[in-house]
């Protein structure tokens, strides 16, 4: 499904990601640690192609297709999707029309507001997009909008950062919805998501590589008791 | 000294905003238009203009009164509703000598040379009045169109609401698509008394050769509201307004919303004054303006000088072209402790954050810029009957068409 080799990223003249190497298969999902701007978002940015990341080395294929310098639009077209974690509100502009402009021939109008209904956002169909929404309402707007798109690969960056309790089984519960059909790419610190998708892969990210490949919720454990430079070092773990 | 006296000695009094226009070019004589008691006989050509202002001629069930002037004459006027009167204010000041209290009073008769003209050569208007305790239910539509080539058009409106009356009123200002030039000078003054409340909603849809010089004042009395939304989107060669208003009772109300867009060519200086003279007033002022290539220059004044009044003044600007201009000028006069005022302007293109994310929902940039621009010029408006809100809507939307 989405293959990357060799990339090396740089944002505001500075390299993030050097060399890196990543495979996902169809169906897999795979999960991203490591510590605060060590370039998890910048390797989500990157696969979806936001210009201000600059590839200075290596490709990215995505269904056998090289991806590297297309558009953000025409990469969602392919098929990947991504949930912001800051996603910018935009004023004037409804979730419904967003959802609907995503839809594509693929849906009618019906099914954004069963779905909008299901995720508990029926009140912010007709809402500015993102404007005044709650860390918990956010996220779900941003799964609603993934539903809508049924992209083939999701890209989600820390779905589980700043949900209450209630959401985030909602959260979760939709996510697994989601990569029931689709591969994923997830970042969490926490690793609450993982109660809810089944994830098949870890890795570390530091200093701009990947290190381990490990069931997740293992590699979280070996984190936690020896943090996330001595466990990317650990011998044991590489495959 | 007598008004027209007053008039008489402004003839050539410069307007502090706005290029200069020399009257003479215009010519002022016209044949008159016939009177018609159905206004839906009227050319089709004329009917689509003034429905493409939010102007039905066509369906008068929906509206409680409606007015339409072409060029100097009334060609119709008529009210379906009780406690409503709608006449032209020629005949209005024949039948209420009180009028003259009302007359030149929101606004000065020597203010500038077009007021001061339009005192003197005054073509019609149309006088609205709601009477005490009478929510009158449907809009009021009223069409102000200039049929003739080159003709000065100067029109006096007078609107009084009575005390804890409710009236809407829909204005569209159109021209001929036959015509090339056109000066339309208007003169509103509108007085909202106790308790009372009116919305004003005007749509201007010009030739791209015409001048435009409304003056507009505005007194609210005690509890009263006055929300204006004015909506000018296509190309006009020079407009030039600056409503004033007056919160002079406690509690007095006042909104503005103006949706401006300046096409290559048009010059828009769009403003609202507005002095809360009184405890408790409260006034906010949104401008929302696109160019396209023309100039906008958004003007704000907001003075308290009573305790505890609130004010707000915005201007949002998108830079759509790599010519265009807008310039936005918020004046903020605090008189005494107490008073909140506050403004808010950006001017720019249109975020490329935003961009984007509407491109990673498989949007390519140009269906994501429409969109932003949909949304950017789609102001939820509140307190409108919801029939009007939709009109706007569709004239907004009618216009968008061309923008991009």
């Amino acid at each position: 499904m989405l293959e990357i080799e060799n990339l090396s990223v740089e944002t505001n003249g500075k390299r993030i990601l050097h060399n890196l190497n990543l495979t996902i298969a169809p169906g897999e999902t795979h999960v991203l640690f490591g510590p605060n701007a060590s370039g998890k978002t910048t390797l989500l940015m990157t696969i979806m192609g936001f210009p201000q990341y600059k590839v200075k080395q290596g490709r990215i294929l995505f269904k056998g297709k090289d991806i590297t310098h297309l558009s953000i639009d025409k990469r969602a077209r392919l098929g990947i999707g991504i949930a912001f974690q800051r996603p910018p509100s935009i004023r004037g502009v409804k979730v419904r029309d967003v959802a609907r402009s995503s839809l594509g021939h693929r849906k009618n109008g019906k099914v954004v507001e069963t779905i909008a209904t299901k995720l508990n956002i029926r009140d912010l169909l007709d809402r500015d997009i993102n404007l005044g929404f709650s860390g918990g309402e956010l996220k779900l707007s941003e799964l609603f909008q993934l539903t809508m798109q049924e992209p083939d690969l999701i890209l989600l960056d820390e779905p589980d950062s700043g949900v209450d309790l209630e959401n985030i089984k909602l959260v979760g519960k939709t996510i697994g919805a989601l990569l029931q059909t689709s591969a994923g790419l997830i970042i969490t610190h926490t690793g609450h998501i993982l109660n809810y998708v089944n994830a098949q892969k870890g890795h570390i990210l530091l200093d701009g590589k990947l290190h381990s490949q490990l069931e997740p919720r293992r590699l979280l454990d070996t984190i936690e008791e020896c943090g996330y430079a001595k466990c990317a070092e650990c011998a044991k773990c590489k495959d | 000294m007598t008004k027209k006296d007053l008039a008489k000695k402004a003839i050539t009094k410069l307007s502090s905003y706005g290029e200069d226009i020399n009257l003479e070019l215009y010519s002022t004589d016209m044949e008159e238009r016939a009177y018609t008691s159905d206004p839906s006989t009227l050319p089709p050509e004329e009917k689509q203009c003034m429905l493409d202002v939010g102007v039905a001629p066509d369906n008068m069930s929906r509206k409680s009164a409606t007015f339409i002037q072409v060029d100097h004459s009334i060609v119709h006027s008529s009210t379906n509703q009780e406690g409503l009167e709608l006449l032209s204010t020629t005949q209005a000041l024949k039948k209420y000598s009180w009028l003259d209290d009302y007359w030149w009073y929101a606004v000065n008769v020597d203010a500038d040379k077009f007021t001061a003209y339009t005192e003197l050569y005054k073509n019609n208007g149309y006088f609205i009045r709601a009477l005490p305790g009478v929510k009158v239910k449907h809009p009021v539509q009223a069409c102000l169109y200039l049929a003739h080539d080159n003709l000065a058009q100067k029109i006096h409106n007078l609107i009084i609401a009575e005390e804890g009356s409710e009236l809407h009123i829909i204005t569209g200002c159109t021209t001929s698509h036959m015509i090339s030039s056109g000066l339309h000078i208007g003169v509103t003054e509108v007085y909202v008394k106790r308790n009372a409340k009116v919305t004003y909603t005007m749509i201007h849809n010009w030739s791209p050769q015409t001048i435009v010089r409304p003056r507009t004042g505005i007194i609210v009395e005690e509890d009263g509201v006055f929300m204006s939304n004015y909506i000018c989107m296509k190309p006009v060669k020079s407009l030039q307004t600056y409503p004033k208003a007056r919160c002079i009772g406690e509690n007095a109300t006042t909104r503005f919303n103006n949706i401006l867009v300046a096409p290559p060519g048009s010059i828009l200086d769009v403003g609202s004054h507005i002095r809360l003279e009184a405890r408790g007033c409260r006034t906010e002022s949104i401008s929302h303006a696109i160019t396209t290539g023309g100039t906008i220059i958004a003007r704000g004044y907001i003075s308290g000088s009573a305790p505890d009044v609130k004010g707000h003044l915005e201007c949002q600007g998108l830079i759509l072209s790599e010519r265009g201009i807008i310039h936005a000028i918020p004046e903020l006069e605090g008189k005494i402790a107490g008073v909140d005022l506050s403004h808010e302007a950006a001017v720019g293109k249109i975020a490329e954050e935003q961009l984007q994310y509407l491109m990673a929902r498989g949007l390519t940039r140009a269906q994501a810029t429409a969109a932003i621009v949909r949304g950017f010029l789609n102001v939820d408006i509140e307190g409108l009957p919801p029939q009007l809100d939709a009109q706007i809507k569709k004239a907004i939307e009618s216009s968008e068409k061309g923008l991009l």
